[in-house]
């Protein structure tokens, strides 16, 4: 039987969390897949710990704080050394439909990919994201296809799923901050397949958004020298 | 002997007696006190040597001879500070994956997702 550890990395979630969680087991039992909720606690300053502790998941307390990379990579680790098939990454602001998990796990198994990523803006349904967002994630689908030769049209989606082989690699080196973008090229660069799915993404239920107005320019810096160094780095 | 040799001279000691201080009660590792001997032995050595100075200056072509301690004492802080970011890179990167382990030991997985585990590892 195929299992899928669902990592949801957590940030002062405590509003969103349970709600994220009780989801997936609820999308587990109806549909018969086993998805194991895997939530990495990133050190924080709300009740988030004292919730996941009392919820029907697998909870992660990093005791220092590390941002979304290490907190994600922290979750691999765990699905990668307790022999899961699959993981699928969700935010724990509730973004992400958990409904979309069987469909991305189709999709990897009758398209034999090794990554799926769920994606808002193939058929441009559901919550959509601000314009300078859209802006910035057009950039990095061009600058991945110009190094890598992959389109991918929503490279900053956090809604991923992963096989193994997958699992092997990013649990062993993974980007700290704002990884998503870089992720896709190391997938790219160890020539693991990448599919895209249509998935309809809700606003945030709670929790503040990683990136403000302000730190969006340091964003991009930061990502597209992420970027570059990723892809000479991995080059071969 | 001038004024500024002694002062140089002097304070060149103290500042070696404080690294060697740090270092006997711990508080400084060896690799890092190394370049700032270093530093300081060269002070030294010029302060006593004034025409060694000059004479490295003119091999060089550097014509005012205090702008050599100058560029010499701007390089070696500089280099030294990129050791210092290379080394706080490591210790970021150690720190991580110390957290990250700490995190798998004291993992706290609810009764039914370990129970499912072990039924999923069953079929």
């Amino acid at each position: 039987m195929i299992r899928i550890a669902a990592i949801i990395p957590a940030y002062n979630e405590e509003e969103s969390i349970a709600s994220v969680v009780q989801e997936i087991n609820a999308v587990s039992q109806s549909s018969g897949i086993h998805i194991v909720p895997v939530v990495v606690n990133d050190c924080s300053k709300d009740r988030t710990g004292e919730i996941i502790d009392q919820l029907n998941c697998v909870a992660l307390h990093l005791p220092v704080n590390l941002g979304i990379g290490g907190g994600v990579q922290t979750g691999f680790m765990y699905a990668f050394e307790n022999g899961f098939d699959y993981a699928v990454q969700v935010d724990g602001d509730g973004q992400h439909p958990a409904e979309a998990i069987p469909l991305l796990l189709q999709e990897a198994q009758t398209r034999n990919l090794d990554v799926v990523i769920g994606s808002r803006f193939i058929d441009k349904q559901g919550f959509q994201s601000s314009a300078m967002r859209r802006a910035g994630i057009n950039w990095f689908r061009r600058l991945n296809k110009m190094l890598t030769g992959v389109t991918v049209y929503d490279s900053t989606s956090g809604l991923r799923l992963i096989n193994r082989k997958t699992l092997a690699i990013v649990s062993a080196y993974y980007p700290d901050d704002y990884p998503e973008p870089e992720a896709v090229v190391i997938f790219a660069r160890h020539n693991l397949l990448i599919g895209e799915l249509p998935v309809r993404m809700r606003e945030r239920q709670g929790g503040v958004s990683s990136i403000n107005s302000f730190r969006a320019v340091y964003y991009m810096w930061k990502v597209t020298l992420g970027v570059l160094f990723t892809w000479i780095r991995l080059r071969r | 002997m001038d004024k500024i040799q002694l002062l140089a001279i002097s304070s060149s000691v103290i500042f070696l007696a404080f690294i060697a201080r740090l270092i006997i009660r711990g508080k400084l590792r060896e690799e890092y006190a190394i370049i700032w001997i270093v530093c300081s032995v060269v002070l030294i050595v010029f302060s006593f040597w004034r025409n060694g100075l000059e004479y490295f200056a003119k091999l060089i072509g550097v014509y005012d001879p205090p702008n050599l301690v100058f560029m010499g004492a701007l390089f070696a802080v500089l280099i030294y500070l990129l050791h210092l970011s290379i080394v706080v890179s490591r210790l970021q990167e150690q720190n991580k994956t110390l957290a990250q382990q700490i995190a798998l030991l004291r993992r706290n997985e609810s009764p039914e997702s370990v129970r499912d585990e072990k039924d999923g590892t069953e079929k």
